[in-house]
């Protein structure tokens, strides 16, 4: 991992740009503990796979992305989703499977996306986002738009064959694309140390011909600054970047996975390398920010979970008016 | 001597023992042993849902997990059968076929028939199957019927646990690939299982149930619930025959039709989406060879042409269920020319 020293990034973002920063990360882990506790209350139904522990990457990544910019996710999409700025609302009730829900209860955790947003949905086909990201790049770039496509996948999922396909194509059309390798050090139950063949996925940048690197995915700054020359290299027709985000999640493959092929890392991640801890720390430190005005928007979270999930019980099923509907635009 | 495993279970010993008695039967799959690199226990999942669990403890160097490249390892599963080995490789969910078609359908399929007959891929192709487990639109699909299209490719879709251990060994057997479709929602399910290692002969029906007014066949997941619909017909006086097909192909198209015969009506229970199904092969198959039996038309009860919904109470409405098969028949027994 690289080191978590200062980066000039930190100095460059201004009080309103950290609180955001911090307002999405505190959002993805409040949402997901959440989706966590209801999970094994058994009242959320289907696959869910929680993002916790790996929030700095999307919101690194995002915070650098606007209107013009879409991401493809992954099946971990949550902390994907409300970094692009998807509504958490909706996405509770999507989670719970209501009409309310960001799909109307059609496509569950796995699926939630916002189109308008440029969220261009999680995705229950691992390697299923890269090949979309060069499309979506391809489009911004004909329309000189100078938008970008982000593309986050998994460290099982850089073994996929859509994804090295892929980077090729990235490089030989120029698009403005950036890969973001979320290595968590598992897929599903199995060590990227054993399935990934080189050390790091970021040293498959230089087959590909476009720059690799790695980051600590558990500091905001560090992950922010990589993504920052990335996506400026991008808008500025530099073409495509693999970023390698180093990791580990805090909770099962899925919700229900018993973990008997892990070590106690989390215990260890959670005490010294959590993304929120480090983050607070380093700018009440710096004076950047002070502690109230953190745990505010703690609170202010904590408030917003609460309100999502009640209103998400409380809503309304898809029925049979809405079993056939969305399958085509015209037909 | 038989006892009460379940689904789950008697796949499991059906791969137990094959390996045990042929040494050429691998196992390899995304987690089929879990944990491979990981700091923790070995067979730590043994197969996303428990079915290759203790198969890595007993044949170590026979059990292989796999990166997350269905293309590589599918495709490496079937050229290592060309080469003397049985693999039977794990597609985890059906679904998945869309990464690593070229390899089953282009590859797998085509050997035997464009090598001018010289050819044996002896691969078995594991994967889950069907809706109900709220797993949504990727993770949900039959896509039965688009093996079944393939020439070359033998499907198998056990409805129970006596003929998933049967039909599984036969698969292995089988000198041509296989599909062995495991519906997800019977993997707890139980039943009687013999002990010992027995094949069941693929392209042989089973008539689960007698019957004089109609004939209902059902795959997979939808032979329980014909059962469940002629149960409550004959309180209504209405006598079903349910045949379960065990393999879509090769197809047991005579069993079928000696029952139309005698009934006069059919009706066809599928899951997978209407278009070009199980359902409308079946159905289109025996109006062409049996119109002159049929006293109704067929009815095909099968999912909707949508793609398989997330929320509870659409994926009920999605999946056929008893009272649909049963008003079925009842429109086919209440049909007056
Ligand atoms: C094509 C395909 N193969 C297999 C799966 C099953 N699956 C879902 S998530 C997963 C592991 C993904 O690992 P990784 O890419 O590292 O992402 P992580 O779960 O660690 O975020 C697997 C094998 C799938 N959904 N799609
Ligand atoms: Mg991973």
């Amino acid at each position: 991992m690289t080191g978590t020293l200062s980066s000039p990034t930190a100095q460059e973002l201004t009080p309103d740009e950290l609180l955001e920063a911090y307002r999405t990360m505190r959002t993805i882990r409040a949402f997901e503990e959440r989706v966590h506790d209801e999970f094994a209350g058994g009242d959320i139904p289907g696959f869910v796979h929680l993002y916790a522990g790996e929030e700095a990457s999307a919101t690194g990544v995002c915070s650098h992305l606007d209107d013009r910019d879409a991401i493809a996710s992954t099946h971990r999409g949550h902390g994907h989703c409300i970094a692009k700025g998807v509504e958490v609302k909706p996405m509770m009730a999507e989670i719970y499977g209501k009409l309310t829900g960001s799909c109307h209860g059609k496509g569950g955790s796995m699926h939630i996306a916002d189109l308008s947003k440029g969220m261009l949905g999680a995705n229950g086909i691992v390697g299923g986002g890269p090949p979309l990201i060069c499309g979506r790049a391809l489009a911004s770039q004909k329309r000189g738009d100078g938008g970008v496509g982000v593309a986050f996948f998994g460290d099982g999922a850089s073994n996929q064959g859509t994804t090295l396909e892929s980077l090729n194509l990235a490089t030989i059309w120029n698009l403005p694309a950036i890969f973001v390798a979320e290595n968590n050090g598992y897929a599903e139950a199995t060590s990227s140390s054993w399935s990934v063949a080189t050390d790091d996925i970021a040293d498959r940048a230089a087959a590909f011909g476009m720059p690799g690197v790695i980051v600590d995915g558990f500091d905001f700054f560090a992950v922010h600054e990589a993504a920052g020359e990335a996506v400026a290299r991008a808008r500025a027709g530099g073409g495509p970047t693999l970023i390698e985000v180093k990791f580990t999640r805090y909770y099962g493959h899925f919700e229900g996975d018993q973990q008997l092929y892990r070590a106690d890392e989390v215990a260890h991640a959670r005490e010294n390398l959590d993304c929120l801890k480090r983050f607070r720390a380093r700018v009440t430190a710096d004076g950047q920010l002070d502690a109230a005005q953190l745990d505010r928007i703690d609170a202010d979270v904590a408030a917003l979970i609460e309100e999502a999930v009640a209103e998400a019980k409380a809503a309304p099923k898809p029925g049979a008016d809405d079993l056939l509907t969305d399958v085509y635009v015209s037909y | 001597m038989a006892r009460t495993i379940t689904y789950r279970e008697a796949i499991n010993e059906a791969i137990a023992q094959e390996m045990a008695r042929d040494e050429r039967v691998i196992v390899m799959g995304e987690d089929n042993v879990g944990g491979t690199g990981s700091p923790g226990e070995m067979d730590a999942w043994g197969g996303v849902l428990g079915v290759t669990k203790g198969l890595y403890g007993r044949f170590p160097d026979r059990v292989m997990d796999t990166p997350i490249s269905e293309s590589a390892f599918v495709g490496a599963a079937i050229g290592a059968a060309t080469g003397g080995l049985r693999p039977v490789v794990e597609l985890m969910f059906i679904d998945f076929m869309g990464v690593c078609f070229d390899q089953i359908f282009n590859q797998a399929a085509k050997f035997r028939y464009m090598f001018g007959g010289r050819a044996v891929t002896p691969v078995v192709i594991r994967t889950m199957w069907g809706a109900g487990l709220r797993a949504a639109a990727q993770h949900s699909q039959s896509l039965l019927p688009v093996f079944t299209h393939i020439p070359g490719l033998k499907v198998a879709a056990p409805s129970n646990p006596y003929d998933a251990k049967g039909l599984l060994i036969q698969a292995i057997r089988d000198d041509d690939p296989v599909i062995f479709a495991e519906h997800k929602m019977l993997y707890d399910t139980s039943g009687d299982v013999p002990e010992d290692s027995y094949a069941l002969p693929f392209g042989e029906a089973d008539v689960r149930r007698e019957g004089d007014d109609v004939t209902i066949v059902a795959i997979g997941r939808m032979v329980g619930t014909a059962l469940e619909a002629a149960d409550e017909l004959a309180g209504s006086g209405i006598s079903a025959a349910v045949v379960d097909p065990r393999t879509t192909s090769p197809l047991d198209l005579d069993t079928i039709l000696e029952l139309v015969e005698d009934s006069g009506r059919l009706v066809v229970v599928d899951e997978s989406n209407p278009r070009c199904s199980l359902a409308s092969d079946i159905g289109a198959q025996v109006a062409q060879e049996a119109f002159g039996a049929l006293r109704a038309p067929i009815q095909l009860v099968t999912g909707p042409h949508t793609p398989v919904p997330f929320a509870d109470s659409l994926e009920d409405l999605f999946i056929p269920d008893a009272s649909r098969v049963a008003a079925a028949v009842k429109t086919a027994v209440d049909w007056t020319k």
